[in-house]
């Protein structure tokens, strides 16, 4: 197993800048996932570990081993690829073991080391099927017993579950999950789904436009995004925005939105006058009549346990999440205040989250 | 993966649609079939029977043509013919009841080996290096790819006879005029552009995974290639060797201009075979029926990739 660091990448195809100076480490035995949307960098950044892409700049380090240049058979990874790649014309011991045959490993040893990964991913009956005939769910443990077989330094995984179905996902998402608890290997997962991410991983880099906005653990990435992308990508339906004009001075504990005072986290840094964007979570949303934001109800998504009501106000649409047992009426006029303690101030000009009391006790990405 | 559905036909055709279509079918394959019936046929029938008018539909066999097809004969005097001893085999039986006797073989057997020599040379050299510039082209960003294969394409663009005379101006200065060598080299790259097209496409269709997971086990690229893509691209390389084998086997004009006594094909060959007062109909026909064998007997083995392969791929596995 072995820690991956990753300086400085850059990788540009002609024109096109497709990462820009990306930097994380995944510590030893951690679960990292690439998250971000189509066209951000992500792949690239992945595939640039593997050494399937040379980087126009930048080093990667596995375990301290300047890794960079060197061919991917050479970096000893494993790769999971979204369409999983498995060979049409070898059955599914075969595929599995393909890998250690590539190394050169004996027909005894290759043939124990296979029936014990599928042994591991439950799929031991499959073994002597073809790999054309078998479900999306089983093609994929087929890819990760290729995988697992060689016990290699890491396990780098491109989308593995986006070309299954929602319900094979799921049980797959838990299955991941439970085999790296139990292998301890360090991963590096790409998705652009945020639940996979959150459900899976020990920490979320999110990249966007070939820049990793972020990187922190889940909850960290939720409750304090360190950009305004970062906070409108994660959460469904993304943090309320509501744009103001207004300075910041350490330690300061509110801030003037319209007429009225919002408390906030206190200030860590001051900010001289410019617009500034206050970001509010659905679920900090509270209704009240004395609330500091007045708005009409526009409509509401039943979801549950929980119903998602959109209000219109004159910072615009407004996203609540309020307990199902509640009832409103479209047109009825409601006042709304936050929950001072979860608030999120960016700057609207660079995007970046400016440092509050939130962030203390949280590793800063 | 998922079976293949045909988008077009949402509804079935209805039997009576579907036997007329049949009909039509067989039909069509009836009349392009008459030419090599005939020609076949006529490889059958004496000199007579192949020039008579109405033409004999129905008629004596006779082994003739073939026997004039590989033999070269002599006229002698009854006289000479009844000095000599009993006939040598059958085709010495036949040449002596019209005042001739065997003086040797023919050259048919040499042009065919030529041929087949340099139609499956210039066919293996073709598909080899098509599949390896194809590979190239579809994997690996190439400065002005689109260019190159525009320029590769264009080489087809004009008729071969075209360019004929400087490759025989060319060929006259290297020494390969007339020569083996220089047969194959010309028709492989005649047909590299054609195998690079096709094989193109069939690589593109081969998902690059399969050898990037290939190499990230321990492969070299090279390696993968040959385990990992050939493997799949068997279809196409298949396709692609027939329609190069059959360029090839039947090119005819620069056969003609560039090979005469030592390297000279089939094609030019059987056209040219004069018998007694004129062309040698039935000699002319049993060298075409025979020089017909091989391309059907390699067509027919490789049939079942044909059919998958001649729809360019669109197919998926």
């Amino acid at each position: 197993m072995a820690q991956i660091k990753v300086e400085a990448l850059d990788k540009s195809f002609g024109g096109f800048h497709a990462v820009k100076s990306a930097s994380f480490t995944v510590e030893d035995g951690q679960f990292l996932c690439l998250l971000g949307p189509s066209g951000c960098g992500k792949t690239t950044t992945l595939r640039m570990i593997a050494g399937l892409e040379l980087p126009t700049a930048g080093t990667i380090r596995l375990d301290d081993e300047d890794v960079t240049m060197n061919r991917a058979s050479a970096r000893d990874i494993a790769f999971v690829f979204q369409l999983f790649a498995l060979y049409p014309h070898m059955n599914v011991r075969r595929n599995i073991g393909f890998p250690l045959k590539c190394e050169g490993i004996g027909a005894a040893e290759t043939d124990r080391r296979v029936v014990e990964a599928a042994r591991i991913l439950r799929i031991s009956h499959l073994l002597d099927r073809s790999v054309s005939g078998l479900a999306g769910g089983d093609r994929q443990r087929v890819a990760l017993g290729r995988a697992i077989v060689r016990k290699p330094k890491c396990f780098l995984m491109d989308e593995p579950l986006g070309a299954l179905d929602t319900e094979m996902r799921e049980a797959m998402i838990h299955e991941l999950r439970a085999l790296h608890d139990r292998l301890g290997a360090t991963t590096v997962y790409v998705t652009h789904d945020q639940l996979e991410a959150m459900a899976m991983a020990d920490r979320i880099a999110v990249m966007n436009n070939g820049v990793v906005e972020q990187v922190a653990s889940p909850r960290d990435i939720y409750d304090r995004p360190a950009s305004l992308f970062v906070a409108d990508f994660i959460g469904s339906p993304p943090m309320n925005f509501l744009p103001f004009r207004g300075g910041l001075q350490t330690g300061a504990e509110a801030i003037r939105l319209g007429e009225r005072d919002v408390a906030i986290p206190a200030a860590r840094e001051a900010m001289a006058e410019s617009e500034l964007v206050l970001g509010v979570r659905p679920e900090h949303v509270r209704f009240t009549d004395r609330g500091m934001v007045r708005g009409e109800v526009y409509g509401t998504e039943y979801l549950g346990t929980t119903q998602i009501v959109t209000v219109t106000t004159s910072y615009g649409a407004l996203k609540a999440r309020s307990p199902s047992s509640k009832s409103f009426r479209t047109g009825e006029t409601v006042g709304l205040d936050f929950r001072p303690d979860t608030l999120s101030i960016f700057d609207k000009a660079s995007g970046r989250a400016i440092r509050t009391a939130l962030h203390e006790g949280a590793a800063h990405g | 993966m998922t079976s293949a559905t045909t988008a077009h036909s949402v509804v079935e055709p209805s039997a009576t649609t579907r036997r007329f279509a049949g009909s039509l079918v067989i039909l069509y394959a009836i009349i392009t079939m008459i030419p090599l019936v005939w020609i076949m046929l006529t490889a059958f029938k004496s000199p007579d029977d192949a020039i008579s008018y109405p033409p004999k539909v129905m008629f004596k066999p006779s082994l003739e043509g073939f026997c004039n097809l590989f033999t070269t004969r002599s006229r002698q005097t009854p006289e000479f013919i009844r000095s000599l001893g009993p006939p040598q085999g059958m085709c010495d039986e036949i040449a002596r009841s019209r005042n001739m006797v065997v003086a040797g073989p023919s050259n048919y057997v040499p042009r065919f080996i030529n041929s087949l020599i340099i139609a499956f040379g210039s066919t293996v050299l073709a598909v080899a290096l098509g599949t390896l510039s194809a590979y190239g082209f579809s994997r690996f960003r190439v400065p002005l790819k689109d260019d190159l294969l525009f320029f590769i394409l264009s080489t087809r663009m004009m008729p071969p006879i075209a360019v004929a005379i400087p490759i025989y101006l060319m060929y006259r200065t290297v020494g390969l005029s007339d020569t083996r060598l220089g047969m194959i080299l010309l028709y492989t790259s005649v047909n590299v552009s054609l195998a690079v097209w096709l094989l193109k496409g069939f690589i593109d269709e081969i998902p690059r995974e399969y050898e990037e997971a290939a190499m990230i086990d321990g492969y070299t690229r090279f390696q993968a290639f040959v385990k990992v893509v050939l493997p799949q691209a068997t279809t196409g390389i298949a396709a692609t060797a027939i329609f190069c084998l059959i360029f090839a086997w039947n090119e005819y004009a620069f056969a003609v201009l560039l090979t005469s006594g030592n390297a000279q094909t089939a094609p030019p060959f059987i056209p040219i075979i004069i018998g007694e007062g004129g062309q040698d109909w039935p000699a002319v026909a049993a060298g075409t029926t025979l020089f017909l064998v091989p391309i059907v007997v390699f067509t027919v083995l490789l049939r079942k990739h044909l059919l998958r392969g001649i729809t360019f791929g669109a197919v998926r596995k």
